[in-house]
């Protein structure tokens, strides 16, 4: 499609309606993108919130090369196959990362593994990790989004910031949408925000708590307890900050809504505590079922983070931390998540996928995973402090706006990308495909004998 | 390699074309049973052996979100029973939920080699086709989850049939999916909107769109039978587990006049007995009832005793039996579609309830009369693991083995069954009807179940063993599309190649109009990318035909 532009110009340009944005776990597929196709860029995103604005509107086809390996440009399969020599020799081989890429992309990544007997990981160590261990552990009522935006009359948001991190998310799901049972959109709920400190969400709350810092499991626990019958303490503001008058009307609130929801964020899972702040959190929510119907969430943040927890699980039977050394998946996050892989200097090898491990690790684990005694490979979409440091470094086409594939929106719904335009970078998807087969052929040739024995 | 094998001095067992342990020679060419091969065929000797068309499961929760909820929730049920990567084959996590990979091989080593899932909400279909392709060997195909979906129990309730019928054609197309499943019709909305609240029988208005569950169970069996989809509703019933349900199951049966239906897990849908007390046996009524109505199918759902996962899209009653043991729970709720329970459960011989769903499902098995309309399940997991069915034939085909097992049971409940009197024993000739042939007819899929020349070289070569269990726990030969996967119990080699069975019976387009603002008004993903394209299949969809009918409806 033409148009003209304002300085008269013809513009090739294409329209993209019911585009995704894969910025985070939002996963909004109501944009609309306009492209000029010639220049390769997108001009408008609309409906987009500030940070999609700027995931579309920033892309730019960067001119650098497809590969490298030392910083030398070399062709992309002299990168695959130096890629996979690495990963096979290596005796303690990792893999880090996923979470935004397709999930088609996703699946190479643990069959990777299992024929190098390496380590596989995802972002999800660092953020909602201690959520999926606690899962394991209570369980979870959950939902998908629609039903937040057609029933939910009580709407909790408890250490997150969605305003800032998740814009849209109260405008299409969960505070303002007028749904099939509630029709007055905003009126018709009760929205609880909870947290350490008065955030841009607190603005749109009708209860804001400020709960004492570190003191969210005692809250949490004192409302479990209430959903047994024992009353809140007197002492509650001394433990938690909040007054007991304020705990007992929260509690009041959720027992008798119709639709109750609590969404979560890292305020809980990387606080002290952990993954007993979101089990309290999920097994709050189900004492609650003997009131009413109660529902909870984590809010998720990447793009595609959500997806890389159900690729891993479903290949593997565990979300993270999985190590393949024996033979058969094994998981134990503190033994096999990256950080501390890294930081005890075990991995010799590392292949980083669509995350930056350079800029946000620990000290230590950066110092491990740039040094000598650690290989890094890096398949990455953008120049990043990894990417730089790495001894491979493939460089991607990006997802959502250069390639299609499936995404896993923050409830778990499967949403199909739409692309806007091509890349002359290569996908995620074929560069790991490709490193799948030479890694799998090495594997064979290797003809390790693999275990048939069982260590339990 | 030779894409030719020749299998001779087999027993063969092909039912579908009256061929009952015969030794005769079998040719497979390009995937396919043909009348003659070539010198150069590789020769497979199944001297001894019983040669029998592949196993083909009509009911099992192998794939989708659900399956990976209760996937998550289990490493301590993983970490004890760890899959091993071999040199042709992945690694993976076996349990009572196993990992894609697991379970795809695992069904093979059981001589399975379809397997269809049976409950998927439209809205995470994709989920479904993506874990398909990470299953090898197996072709699959999924029912898709109708019966709670309010937007078209609103098409029911204002009496627009040709439209409910258009768009439940477009369901179908738009999730790929190989027939309807409908599960506890109408119990959504209670148990979401209604604190927790259940339908309690068949016909009862639903508090939220007026419509009792029997017209929404009929409107279903009309559609399905004027689209002419090669399998009807695939049905679990209202007040499944209950005690006293048979009543609801046998109204849900008659429902269906003499059209098709075919009843899911019926063995949780036969219990007599009053609601809230311990079930006892309905097996007597519900068989004579499927006995006598040739339109009914159904498969058993058998309990075997140990680890067991709830996993099911009738929420409610997973709610409920977590009140008997409170422990870890999983629930889904997917908007203006459907609900999810799962739950982790231990069946223990020594508790009644269990003892008599055990001797209740091995009831129907011997009272039914007609092989091929009863099928043998264990509604992997919710009944037991698939990993049991070598148990069950043993039980079928062995009284004596049946008598042992009973003594180590509750006694009372024992006591209050008729299977100590029920001598009959299966034929091998039979349990290939029941775990292959039968569902292949009941699925309507013409190429599998048998081996006649066609047919897809399914194959599936067992030892000649006294002990049944035995027998069919680790065929000597798996052929999959005419590939030898595995040979002397080994795997061999991979096959990726595997199929997604669906049917596309036709629609009229405009129906999307009438369906679109329902869409954008309710559901949190755009219309446009609600329908699944076909990407999703990977090359490897099937489509099984379906044969337009008149409508009912027309004078």
């Amino acid at each position: 499609m033409s148009a003209v532009s304002k300085d008269n110009t013809i513009v090739n340009e294409k329209i993209v309606e019911n585009a995704t944005c894969t910025f985070c776990g939002c996963c909004c597929d109501d944009i609309t993108l306009t492209v000029d196709m010639d220049k390769k860029v997108v001009t408008k995103a609309k409906d987009a919130c500030v940070l999609g604005k700027s995931w579309f509107l920033n892309h730019v086809i960067e001119d650098k090369p497809i590969a490298r390996i030392a910083g030398k440009e070399v062709p992309l399969d002299d990168a695959i196959d130096e890629a996979a020599k690495i990963l096979i020799e290596a005796k303690f081989p990792i893999l880090y990362g996923m979470s935004d890429t397709i999930c088609e992309a996703q699946r190479q990544c643990a069959p990777i593994m299992d024929d190098c007997l390496g380590t596989i990981d995802t972002t999800t160590s660092v953020c909602h990790g201690p959520s999926g261990m606690a899962f394991q552990g209570v369980g979870e009522p959950s939902m998908t989004l629609g039903e937040v935006k057609n029933r939910a009359d009580f709407v909790m948001y408890w250490g997150g910031n969605p305003a800032e991190a998740h814009p849209r998310h109260f405008a299409r799901y969960a505070v303002t949408p007028e749904g099939m049972f509630t029709p007055n959109g905003k009126d018709d709920r009760t929205v609880v925000i909870c947290d350490v400190r008065h955030t841009k969400t607190a603005g749109v709350a009708d209860i804001f708590l400020q709960v004492k810092p570190g003191k969210d499991f005692e809250l949490l626990w004192m409302l479990r307890a209430a959903c047994k019958g024992v009353e809140i303490p007197d002492n509650c503001k001394e433990i938690c900050g909040i007054d007991k008058e304020t705990v007992v009307d929260l509690f009041e609130k959720m027992k008798n809504c119709t639709y109750g929801v609590i969404f979560f964020g890292m305020g809980l899972t990387m606080s002290r505590g952990r993954h007993f702040n979101s089990g309290a959190l999920m097994a709050l929510a189900t004492d609650l079922n003997e009131f009413t119907h109660f529902v909870a969430k984590p809010a998720r943040g990447h793009g595609n983070v959500t997806g890389a927890d159900n690729v891993v699980a479903w290949q593997t039977g565990y979300p993270f931390g999985v190590n393949f050394s024996r033979g058969h998946p094994r998981f134990n996050p503190g033994e096999f998540t990256t950080v501390d892989t890294l930081t005890r200097g075990e991995a010799d090898a590392a292949l980083i996928i669509a995350s930056d491990p350079v800029a946000n690790f620990p000290k230590p684990a950066i110092d491990h995973i740039t040094s000598d005694k650690c290989k890094l490979i890096s398949i990455d979409t953008k120049n990043t402090p990894t990417s730089e440091a790495a001894h491979v470094s493939i460089q991607t086409s990006t997802y959502g706006i250069n390639t299609g594939g499936t995404v896993y929106r923050m409830d778990d719904v499967p949403i199909s990308l739409r692309p806007a335009f091509d890349s002359p970078f290569p996908s995620d998807l074929e560069v790991l495909t490709k490193l799948r087969k030479k890694v799998n052929k090495l594997a064979k040739e290797l003809n390790r004998p693999y275990a048939t024995k069982k260590y339990i | 390699m030779s894409n030719e094998i020749r299998i001779i001095n087999g027993i063969v067992f092909d039912p579908t074309n009256d061929i009952e342990g015969k030794i005769s020679e079998i040719y497979i060419r390009d995937g396919k049973i043909v009348s003659e091969v070539s010198k150069s065929a590789k020769v497979i000797d199944a001297k001894g052996m019983a040669v029998m068309p592949g196993g083909v499961d009509i009911h099992c929760h192998i794939t989708g979100p659900k399956v990976n909820l209760a996937r998550k929730l289990m490493p301590e049920d993983h970490r004890l029973d760890p899959h091993f990567k071999t040199p042709n084959t992945q690694s993976g996590s076996g349990g009572i939920v196993p990992s894609t990979f697991a379970t795809g091989y695992r069904y093979a080593t059981l001589g399975y080699t379809t397997a269809m899932e049976a409950a998927v909400p439209p809205l995470t279909a994709r989920h479904a086709l993506e874990e398909m392709y990470d299953t090898p060997i197996i072709d699959n195909g999924f029912y898709v989850l109708l019966g709670n979906n309010l937007f078209l129990q609103s098409l029911i309730a204002e009496g627009r049939y040709e439209e409910f019928k258009e768009a439940v054609a477009w369901w179908l197309n738009a999730t790929k999916a190989y027939t309807v499943k409908l599960v506890n019709p109408g119990g959504d909305e209670p148990w979401k909107g209604h604190k927790n609240l259940n339908v309690k029988d068949i016909d009862e208005d639903s508090k939220a769109t007026d419509i009792a569950p029997r017209k929404v169970i009929e409107a279903f069996i009309d559609a399905l039978h004027e689209l002419g989809t090669p399998h009807p509703p695939h049905i679990h019933c209202n007040n499944l587990g209950h005690s006293g349900n048979f009543d609801t199951t046998l109204e849900t049966m008659k429902t269906a006049g003499d059209r098709r239906l075919h009843i899911a897990h019926i063995q949780f849908n036969s219990y007599g007995g009053e609601l809230g007390k311990s079930p006892k046996s309905a097996s007597k009524e519900i068989t004579d009832y499927v006995n006598d109505h040739e339109n009914i199918t159904c498969d058993v759902g058998q309990v075997m005793f140990g680890k067991a996962m709830f996993m099911t899209a009738d929420a409610p009653l997973t709610y409920l039996l977590r009140g008997y043991k409170p422990q870890k729970w999983v629930n889904a709720d997917t908007e203006c579609e459907s609900g999810c329970g799962i739950l982790p459960f231990d069946y223990q011989g020594m508790i009644y309830t269990h003892a008599i769903q055990w001797a209740i499902g091995l009831e129907i098995f011997l009272l039914s009369k007609d092989p091929w309309r009863i099928v043998l399940s264990t509604d992997h997991p919710n009944g037991g693991s698939f990993m049991n069915y070598p148990m069950v034939i043993k039980l079928l085909m062995d009284y004596e083995f049946r008598k042992e097992a009973m003594k180590h049971l509750n006694q009372k409940a024992m006591n209050s069954t008729i299977l100590g009197e029920l001598k009959r024993e299966y034929t091998l000739n039979e349990i290939c009807i029941i775990t292959r042939a039968g569902p292949a007819k009941c699925l309507g899929l013409k190429n599998k179940g048998h081996l006649g020349i066609g047919a897809d070289a399914d194959i599936t070569i067992y030892d000649m063993l006294d002990d049944k269990e035995e027998m069919f726990n680790a065929p000597r030969y798996v052929i999959k599309a005419g590939m030898l996967l595995i040979e002397n119990h080994e795997f061999v080699s991979d096959y990726t190649d595997k199929k997604v069975l669906r049917v596309a019976p036709d629609y009229d387009k405009d129906i999307e109009k009438v369906i679109k603002p329902f869409f954008d008004d309710f559901y949190s993903v755009s219309f446009r990318n609600y329908p699944i394209q076909d990407d999703y299949l990977h090359g490897h969809g099937v489509v099984i035909d379906s044969y337009k009918k008149k409508s009912i409806h027309e004078n």
